[in-house]
């Protein structure tokens, strides 16, 4: 029943704004908000399995920018081949996701904090070396992957963030990872006693944010076709947002890849919607927060309402 | 004393979905102790939430010395003058012992801008301590007491508010012989000067000692009202409804090879020394006080914490164990004694909980079986008689017995050689005590070998083959099933008298 919630007000807010605003249904618009989104939607997977697991991963923001300026600068100045540079990208995000891993393991700093020190470290290194300024890529291969169409219809960054939402999905709800992601988060002391290596968990799912977010700052980036060390800047409240508005709770072992996604497109279409109702962009923001507050309140209110008797 | 101080009448409370008290009386008169016996689901916690403020009544009246008590909240009740001891601790960890026990009517030193009383809140938990003959600092972090110092000191809190009722649920669950004592000592004291208690505990043996009436309900509806000396069978066919022939059943199994030896154990501060072998079919009872180290050698034995030094072998191959992963693919378990702290995922599923330990072994390379996990819990469900509305229900819907037997599930999932059992039935009622100690026979009749920590001694000296005495981290003595008395485990759970093994 709760996991319909999502479900429900996304189509709600589609309804209205189908009425409110043709235009909304448009093909074209709707392809449009996907692509906008998918970047935050990739995040919000890789963010859901850390907030199960109880944590939180302030970083991605920052991750996001460093991994694609570091793209963008190996193809740019170093004049590598675009594969490389792309995988580069992603490896940078990558292995700030583990270090993070690391920090919260073996250093045992909890996940705000490491994550909140990896946010400022990555951004910094962004604006280091990047000297602060954007860094123009001129392959068109390079912005075909932001901008391209699959078949002429479908964007390209809607079709890799499917195809890592549905690998997320399997990789919760039907591997033995995912199982121990619940777990750890539901009661990590109990995962240890049932002989879940948790350390070794919390690890890959850091380092799986972190790739995640190295994947969304080349998509971002490949569709501005330069590396922008100022993007991803409040980025991560947004994924958080579509997280918590899916279904997933900061005490843990709560949510789902498909409750992230469709978190990450209710945000998108509130965007959207607000762009053509013409409602100013600061509005937005108020109604963002709104919909975060009544998302929770809802959920909170059927959960207390379900408390039974306990002999 | 012609009135009762407490007089529930007709009380009924309805959930979404379940009717959990149906038209129940209660009556309980000042100066005695009156005891509330039922099974888990019964209605005892719910009914006692009623009285306390926890939970608002959906029907019947309560009257509270003569006249009609509304309770809103917990607070109201504290004023009126009822207390209560939970059967789960709710001191806040990092406050201070006299804070948590004054907390909400600390002494102040100015009215009027509410400056707490430190030294004089300090001075009189050190003297509410000193009653129950209790050595902890006042001042101390209440997280850095053991769990029975921390369940005495929220009994000296309900003690502290100059309550005229006072409600304890299973308030010796968690205590040892010593400390059981104190506390009927006190409440003698306190019963003298006219306090009523309702008692809640599945603790048969220890009714007609405390106990005064006893209140029996069963399935939310009151059954009778008898004396606390009435003979125990006919308590439990009050309780469930039929009569269990034998409350500890010991089935007699011949031991068989050499499975674990556990030489020179030591983790610094903690325990030293430690040693004892347990064949296959065999129980080894686990007695001491409360901080003997009996947990934190079952801990470190299954690879949970560390030891300093020491050497376990199975089955004559020496060990090194590193994790609870480890000590589970050699064969070794462990359940834990805090259930919900440390053993349930109480947001998990059924399912998922029995089948977490295993996992590895019921899935595929990459992707987990379904239909293995399913078989699975099914499988447990029906040999441990797990009650549950189905195998999806949240794990945290479960009454205490039944979350018991799901963790007990989880960990013979995984086919041990070697059980630990850290104080398995607590907490847990008749029917399902009945039901783990039959487990506990079937287990030891296949060859598995069986250690059990527990601080009921009716149970461990029914169970036990043998029984280890731990005093302060040291084994104090070795007592074969013929020598282990009462006497003779608290002779060496206390003073560390020898016995020849």
């Amino acid at each position: 029943m709760r996991k319909l919630a999502p479900f429900a007000v996304l189509g709600i807010m589609v309804l209205v704004l189908g009425i409110a605003k043709p235009r909304f249904l448009a093909t074209g618009n709707l392809l449009n908000i996907g692509t906008q989104m998918a970047p935050v939607a990739l995040m919000a997977v890789g963010q859901m399995l850390v907030i199960i697991s109880a944590g939180i991963d302030l970083s991605i923001g920052s991750v996001l920018a460093l991994s694609g300026v570091v793209s963008t600068l190996l193809m740019a100045e170093f004049q590598l081949p675009l594969w490389l540079s792309l995988c580069a990208g992603v490896l940078v995000g990558t292995l700030c996701g583990w270090l993070n891993g690391l920090m919260i393991t073996l250093g045992r700093i909890p996940p705000f904090i490491a994550t909140l020190g990896m946010m400022g470290v990555a951004r910094g290194l962004a604006l280091i070396l990047s000297g602060g300024v954007q860094v123009s890529v001129s392959d068109p291969n390079f912005s075909y992957i932001g901008n391209g169409r699959f078949l002429d219809v479908v964007p390209l960054p809607v079709i890799i963030t499917l195809l890592v939402a549905v690998a997320g999905h399997m990789l919760l709800q039907q591997t033995k990872m995912g199982r121990y992601t619940y777990a750890i988060g539901s009661n990590r002391e109990a995962a240890w006693l049932s002989g879940v290596n948790v350390d070794q968990t919390l690890r890959r799912i850091y380092t799986m944010s972190g790739a995640l977010a190295g994947l969304a700052g080349i998509i971002l980036m490949a569709r501005l076709s330069s590396g922008q060390p100022a993007e991803g800047e409040g980025i991560e409240l947004i994924v958080i947002a579509a997280c918590v508005i899916g279904g997933a709770s900061f005490s843990g072992g709560e949510g789902t890849v498909l409750g992230s996604v469709i978190g990450a497109l209710i945000m998108g279409v509130l965007r959207n919607g607000c762009n053509l109702l013409q409602i100013p962009v600061f509005w937005q923001r108020v109604f963002i927060g709104a919909i975060i507050i009544i998302a929770v309140f809802a959920d909170q209110y059927r959960k207390h309402r379900q408390q039974g008797p306990s002999g | 004393m012609s009135e009762p101080l407490l007089h529930l009448s007709h009380i009924s409370k309805q959930f979404p979905g379940v009717l959990a008290l149906d038209d129940v009386h209660l009556s309980v008169r000042a100066g005695e102790v009156h005891v509330l016996l039922g099974e888990n689901g019964a209605g005892k916690s719910t009914l006692v939430k009623i009285v306390t403020g926890a939970y608002q009544r959906t029907g019947g009246d309560i009257s509270f010395d003569g006249r009609p008590l509304q309770v809103a909240d917990p607070r109201h009740a504290i004023d009126a003058g009822i207390s209560m001891v939970y059967q789960e601790i709710n001191l806040a960890p990092h406050l201070t012992v006299a804070e948590n026990v004054y907390l909400g009517h600390e002494p102040l030193r100015s009215k009027l801008f509410r400056i707490i009383d430190q030294e004089r809140m300090n001075r009189l938990a050190g003297q509410a301590l000193s009653r129950f003959h209790l050595q902890i600092d006042p001042a101390t972090p209440v997280q850095q007491l053991s769990v029975a110092q921390q369940q005495m000191v929220e009994i000296v809190k309900a003690f502290s508010t100059n309550a005229r009722l006072i409600i304890l649920d299973e308030p010796t669950a968690t205590l040892t012989s010593r400390e059981i004592d104190e506390l009927f000592t006190l409440i003698r004291k306190m019963k003298a000067e006219g306090v009523a208690f309702i008692y809640i505990s599945h603790r048969l043996e220890e009714l007609p000692l405390i106990g005064d009436q006893v209140t029996v309900l069963r399935d939310g509806r009151f059954v009778a009202t008898v004396p606390a000396d009435t003979a125990m069978d006919e308590l439990i066919r009050l309780m469930i409804g039929r009569t269990v022939d034998h409350l500890f059943p010991k089935r007699h199994v011949q031991a068989g090879e050499r499975l674990l030896d556990v030489e020179n154990l030591t983790r610094d501060g903690v325990f030293h020394d430690v040693g004892f072998s347990l064949r296959q079919g065999e129980i080894l009872g686990v007695a001491g006080l409360v901080g003997a180290g009996r947990t934190e050698m079952a801990r470190a034995i299954f690879g949970a914490d560390k030891a300093d030094s020491g050497r376990i072998s199975l089955e004559g191959r020496p060990l090194d164990i590193q994790s609870p992963c480890h000590a589970l693919k050699q064969g070794i378990a462990y359940v834990s004694e805090d259930r919900k702290g440390q053993s349930m995922a109480l947001g998990m599923s059924v399912q998922d909980n029995i089948t977490l330990a295993e996992l590895p072994g019921l899935s595929g390379p990459v992707l987990l079986n379904a239909g293995a996990e399913r078989e699975c819990a099914e499988k447990y469900r029906k040999e441990l008689d797990i009650r549950m509305t189905g195998p999806e229900q949240p794990a945290g819907l479960l009454s205490g017995g039944n979350q018991q037997k799901v963790v007990i599930a989880r960990l013979l999932a995984t086919n041990p050689k070697v059980l630990i059992f850290d104080e398995p039935t607590r907490g847990v009622d008749v029917g399902a005590k009945v039901e783990i100690y039959q487990l506990i026979n079937q287990l030891v009749e296949r060859g598995t070998g069986v250690i059990l920590i527990s601080s009921y001694l009716p149970e461990l000296l029914a169970l036990s083959d043998r029984v280890l005495v731990m005093r302060e981290g040291r084994v104090s003595a070795l007592l074969n099933r013929d020598e282990a008395t009462q006497e003779n485990i608290l002779a060496a759970a206390t003073t560390g008298t020898e016995q020849a093994a």
